[in-house]
């Protein structure tokens, strides 16, 4: 079937399957065969892209490094071909309550930090290779109380985020993260009260998710579907409501040079460094 | 070009200031860049996140927080003027401003609204102006509004009732067969009521304020048939199948054209006799109000009926087949229950004796002569022949509704 750009997705949530359903209506009209294989969890997708399962994978930020550090140790080669405009240039806040004695990083030593899941890069390991380049490690300068929601998706799942928020005003924990914009839905939702809690720190500014290829995917094919979606305008009516749904204005041309501090909490911590191991070594 | 400011002094993102933003925004065109002051906690962390989700540019100013309170510089993105790129309006809210043919998109949208491009297709069966449209139905609207009476004060239900007791069983048969008229009534203007394109959205007014006075009226008449017995009268075969053939017309002009110009038209002479003949006064003013609101679904009926013959020549040997058809229908049925004739006799008469009788028989035979003439004037309105109209009147079913 190599008339058919095939994707791999993890299902994080049942819209998952609305949204791909989506695009393989979109492509198909536009003369793209498209079809997908849906994952329960980000390990077994990259797993499978290097067994060939499928063309594309749509790869969470830890899911791109766990691909690009696997296709090196393979002497293959790994790469972003698109993204959406939402992904680029996140941040993650760490908040106190607003009365917290916290002010600065350095107030964190001796105290509890709430993250979200162990394998999420924006509620935990982008915060703690934060705390880690300002001189704090995580487990020897400060404690880390996790929210483990749905471990192998990366943190797509924003339980965690919002059980770390919630245990922060049960005053559980000393500090909590999450995604900048969470911050807004949080308090928006009322999980955290308004007025109530502040900012401690702000990561460096990080890339999310992208499409990742690796060599030896058909040319022509994933060439036109990147061609495809670059083309998906927010004025097209019939284009707009999947652009709704995933949550994006515009596709962008993919960069990796938003993964930064991602690779070096990686590579400090060595979060990765046994999956890595094992699928490089098949 | 001096630069737009927006200041946002101590509002929080969380507390309103998107709306602002929003609002202020709106007027800025796509690429422009809009300085941002404020000094909120967190506030540039905030805006970035917004105006990535929003689709604008953002750039933190490098002393956010500083005593100049610039948080940053937004850059305006295409987002908000692509959304509506392609968006059209319904027509005008005026009634002058209605279309021939309103798009299934249009939907729900209010008459003049400008819609989103993209909107879900609705299937409103009556989207032709021509077959639904009267150019006074936004003056036969307000005029029903305006005249809408409630039963429990505008009847007098304790006026004195002195008629004897065979007078009264008349007027109960009398009641219960209205009852079942009025049920027909009230089933056909509902039912395409919710197949008119809103865009038509006096129609669909008119249609349900329709529905909403046989509601009234199938109160008012039950309620009196109650006042002095315990049990109504009784209902034909004939009756019913020839409401079946009104209530179950699936086109809207042919069912408007059976129910209102012949109908409820009928009804009218039906309406008047009973005044004249009402035992008592609660019953003359029920009947007086009724024949209010009837002459008002007639007034629609003739004049969209009037409107669209003017425009389609078809028009009326249409409605000729329709009467018909329906003549054929019920020509083996039994017409006019023999019961209300009968009652409409003896409510006439007010008495046994047999001149008194005579008198009931004979405005009876006066009533049902009006009904037709009445019924030949309206065909003539709509554009029948003298001829034709003598003809189709007299093929009316026997029923009267
Ligand atoms: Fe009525
Ligand atoms: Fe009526």
């Amino acid at each position: 079937m190599t008339d058919t750009l095939i994707l791999g997705a993890v299902a994080y949530d049942a819209k998952v399957v609305t949204i791909w359903d989506g695009f393989q209506k979109w492509l198909a009209q536009r003369g793209l065969a498209f079809d997908y294989v849906l994952y329960s969890n980000y390990e077994r997708q990259v797993e499978q892209h290097f067994a060939g399962a499928f063309h594309v994978a749509w790869n969470s930020p830890l899911a791109w490094l766990q691909a690009q550090r696997i296709a090196a140790r393979q002497g293959r080669v790994a790469r972003a071909v698109a993204m959406r405009d939402t992904d680029m240039d996140l941040t993650s806040l760490v908040i106190v309550r607003e009365e917290s004695p916290l002010r600065t990083i350095e107030d964190l030593r001796g105290k509890t930090l709430g993250v979200g899941a162990m394998d999420s890069p924006q509620a935990t390991m982008i915060p703690l290779q934060h705390f880690a380049a300002h001189g704090l490690v995580a487990e020897r300068d400060f404690a880390v109380r996790r929210f483990d929601v749905l471990v192998g998706k990366h943190g797509d799942h924003v339980g965690g985020e919002r059980d770390a928020a919630k245990a922060l005003m049960r005053g559980e924990v000393d500090a909590t993260c999450m995604i900048d914009g969470n911050h807004l839905v949080f308090t928006g939702e009322g999980t955290l009260p308004r007025g109530r809690t502040r900012v401690l720190t702000q990561t460096g500014r990080y890339d999310h998710c992208n499409f990742t290829v690796l060599d030896g995917a058909p040319d022509r094919l994933v060439t036109r579907f990147v061609e495809l979606l670059l083309s998906m305008r927010y004025d097209d009516p019939v284009a707009r409501p999947l652009l709704d749904l995933e949550g994006l204005k515009q596709w962008r041309v993919g960069r990796t040079s938003g993964y930064a501090q991602l690779d070096a909490g990686c590579a400090r911590f060595g979060w990765i460094d046994d999956f890595v191991n094992a699928v490089a070594a098949r | 070009m001096t630069r737009v400011q927006i200041d946002l002094a101590d509002l929080a993102l969380d507390r309103g200031a998107t709306v602002l933003l929003r609002a202020r925004l709106a007027t800025c065109a796509p690429g422009s860049e809009v300085s941002v002051h404020g000094v909120a906690p967190a506030l540039a962390a905030h805006l970035a996140a917004w105006c990535r989700k929003e689709g604008h540019g953002f750039a933190p100013a490098a002393d956010a927080g500083a005593p100049s309170k610039v948080v940053g510089l937004l850059r305006v993105g295409q987002a908000h003027a692509a959304r509506w790129h392609d968006a059209e309006r319904a027509g005008g809210a005026a009634g002058n401003g209605v279309v021939s043919k309103p798009k299934p998109t249009w939907g729900l949208a209010a008459r003049g609204a400008i819609v989103e491009a993209g909107a879900p297709s609705f299937s409103f069966a009556l989207d032709d102006q021509d077959e639904v449209w009267s150019d006074n139905v936004g003056q036969i609207y307000r005029a029903a509004a305006a005249s809408q009476w409630d039963p429990e004060t505008a009847i007098p239900w304790n006026a004195p009732r002195t008629h004897p007791a065979f007078v009264e069983d008349a007027l109960v048969q009398v009641l219960t067969y209205l009852i079942e008229n009025e049920t027909a009534a009230l089933l056909v203007p509902a039912r395409f009521c919710a197949q008119v394109h809103p865009h038509f959205r006096e129609v669909m007014q008119v249609l349900a304020i329709q529905a909403a006075d046989e509601a009234r009226h199938i109160e008012a008449i039950t309620r009196r048939a109650l006042l002095a017995r315990d049990c109504l009268g009784s209902s034909t075969v004939g009756g019913q199948a020839s409401l079946q053939t009104l209530v179950e017309e699936p086109d809207f002009v042919m069912a408007s054209f059976l129910l209102s110009v012949l109908g409820e038209g009928s009804f009218l002479s039906l309406l008047a006799f009973l005044q004249t003949h009402a035992p008592d006064d609660c019953t003359r003013e029920i009947m007086r109000l009724i024949a209010i609101d009837e002459a008002r679904h007639v007034a629609f009926g003739v004049a969209h009926l009037q409107r669209h013959a003017q425009r389609d020549a078809t028009l009326t040997s249409r409605l000729r087949a329709a009467i018909e058809r329906r003549h054929a229908a019920l020509r083996h049925t039994a017409g006019l229950n023999a019961e209300v004739f009968d009652a409409l006799v003896l409510l006439a008469a007010g008495s046994l004796e047999p001149t008194a009788i005579e008198r009931g028989h004979a405005a009876v035979e006066e009533l049902q002569r009006q009904m037709d003439s009445g019924r030949q004037s309206r065909l003539k309105k709509l554009g029948f022949p003298e001829h034709d109209a003598q003809q189709l009147s007299s093929l009316h079913t026997r029923n009267f509704m």
